[in-house]
């Protein structure tokens, strides 16, 4: 895209877009820490870390909210510039969120702590799945870095993968529960915790969905990863 | 927007027939100022009761595309146009087109407000009387209801007998609109009427297009992009004598087909 006659209005464009980069590594690297969180690491400093990365997101959040107000308020953009603008406001939203589910898990994975006859579904399958949404959410990051209309699809058919695993913890758990009562309130957390995961999933494929509408100009919210691929191809 | 309309939108491409009925078509127009070509092979339908708005750099022609719907430039020894414009059936760029007649039909009010140095009551009498004889009431009549379409009315009429000439920019701008209807033109050519006015005029100006269109159809040329977004249905975007995109206002500001007219209503032009 060539540079606007205003230089100044790159350099704010360009501000924006730094700063969902930042946003969204921070997010991520609060999910890694979650997540080993959830496979018992011992480090007992990580989920004060997480309580204070969801801080941060959330100042990242209004920063930026308010940087694409004053853009809107001084330049008026049109065509691409609006796109990108209502992009960010939209992906800046879905990143919090996901912060927000980043610590829930974080806080429940510590209250579960010792409940040994459920380590193999949390420690295998939700773990797993976690470790999944996390690198959806790196694609769907990667996905706007590059303003790679192409590779959205992929982030939408990883949220397909992780609805089916979600499905499939619940009914693992369904099944421990039958068999043994105590594992209940272990059991529920768990529920919680898998459908935060869920979540994720969801939000990273938002960002994704966000990001055609910037490229292609077209709204793809509630569309099938095939209906994308097709609407992708074409020029 | 769904995903359905989506999948089923027209097919990419230079579109320049609008939706609406045309009102007035444009058809191979080229235009020379002596040997400088201004237009070169526009096609182009003015729909019918909608605004459309003309919007490119200085000396891109969309001016010039103007002044030849109503034939103003052959005021102008060595200007010419050629092609077809049909207008109610006719093409009004062939010789022997009754010009007094196509520019009542065809109103234009320009960039700066041009009252004549008469009462604002004669302003717009003035032309009236050119093409019709009225009764003075009914002339009252056609007076106020001119005024009152140009939202000038509640200001004007206690002053009916002052100079067109003491009116603020703003006031003398919307007079000018007034005196174009008064004469119950079809199609209004309005170029940059807003340029020199401050933003509270132009907020009445464009408000005022907006309930003008009910009962006319519009063009208009503005350098105000925004103002084009504003008020027009319909947009067209000319580059070097070129029409480059012609299509619906909310599609060109939001995603217009060409790289051309993306970098210019973004502001990356030149």
């Amino acid at each position: 895209m060539n540079e606007h006659t205003h230089k100044q209005f790159d350099t704010e464009m360009e501000a924006i877009r730094s700063g969902v980069l930042s946003m969204g590594g921070l997010v991520e690297s609060q999910l890694r820490r979650a997540i080993a969180l959830l496979d018992d690491d011992e480090d007992h400093d990580a989920i004060d870390q997480v309580g204070a990365d969801e801080k941060l997101i959330n100042q990242m959040q209004v920063n930026l909210d308010q940087m694409c107000s004053q853009i809107i308020a001084k330049r008026q953009p049109t065509a691409i510039d609006l796109r990108f603008v209502l992009m960010i406001i939209k992906i800046v939203n879905e990143l919090e969120r996901v912060g927000d589910e980043v610590k829930k898990i974080a806080y429940k994975a510590v209250q579960i702590r010792g409940a040994d006859r459920l380590s193999r579904v949390r420690h295998y399958d939700v773990t797993r799945t976690a470790e999944r949404a996390r690198e959806m959410l790196q694609m769907a990051l990667d996905t706007f870095a590059r303003l790679d209309a192409g590779s959205a699809a992929e982030v939408i058919d990883r949220d397909e993968e992780i609805d089916a695993a979600f499905l499939a913890i619940m009914r693992q758990l369904i099944s421990y529960m039958m068999e043994d009562p105590r594992t209940i309130t272990a059991a529920l957390e768990i529920v919680f915790i898998a459908k935060s995961i869920e979540r994720i999933g969801d939000h990273a494929k938002n960002i994704a969905e966000a990001v055609v509408q910037v490229v292609k100009g077209i709204d793809v919210r509630h569309a099938t990863a095939e209906q994308i691929r097709a609407e992708v191809a074409e020029e | 927007m769904n995903f359905d309309s989506v999948a089923a939108r027209p097919e990419a491409g230079a579109q320049t027939r609008s939706e609406a009925p045309p009102k007035m078509s444009c058809h191979k127009l080229d235009f020379f100022y002596g040997k400088f070509q201004a237009l070169k092979n526009v096609e182009l339908d003015v729909a019918e009761r909608r605004v459309t708005a003309f919007i490119g750099p200085s000396g891109c022609g969309k001016s010039t595309l103007l002044r030849t719907l109503n034939r103003m430039y052959s005021l102008y020894p060595g200007q010419r146009a050629t092609g077809e414009i049909m207008f109610n059936g006719q093409n009004i760029l062939e010789p022997g087109v009754d010009l007094n007649m196509l520019r009542a039909t065809v109103g234009m009010v320009f960039q700066k407000p041009t009252p004549f140095p008469m009462s604002i009551y004669d302003n717009i009498a003035f032309g009236v009387s050119l093409y019709e004889s009225l009764s003075p009431r009914d002339m009252d009549e056609r007076v106020e209801w001119a005024l009152t379409k140009a939202a000038m009315w509640a200001e004007a009429k206690d002053k009916l007998k002052q100079s067109g000439m003491a009116l603020s920019g703003g006031q003398q701008q919307r007079l000018c609109i007034a005196r174009a209807v008064a004469v119950k033109p079809e199609v209004l050519l309005l170029d940059e009427p807003t340029s020199a006015l401050d933003p509270i005029s132009t907020a009445k100006i464009e408000e005022l297009i907006t309930e003008l269109k009910q009962d006319y159809t519009i063009a208009i040329v503005t350098h105000n992009m925004q103002q084009a977004a504003r008020v027009s249905d319909y947009t067209g975007y000319m580059y070097l004598g070129e029409l480059v995109e012609f299509g619906v206002t909310d599609t060109i500001f939001l995603k217009p087909k060409k790289r051309e007219t993306e970098d210019y209503i973004t502001g990356r032009f030149g």
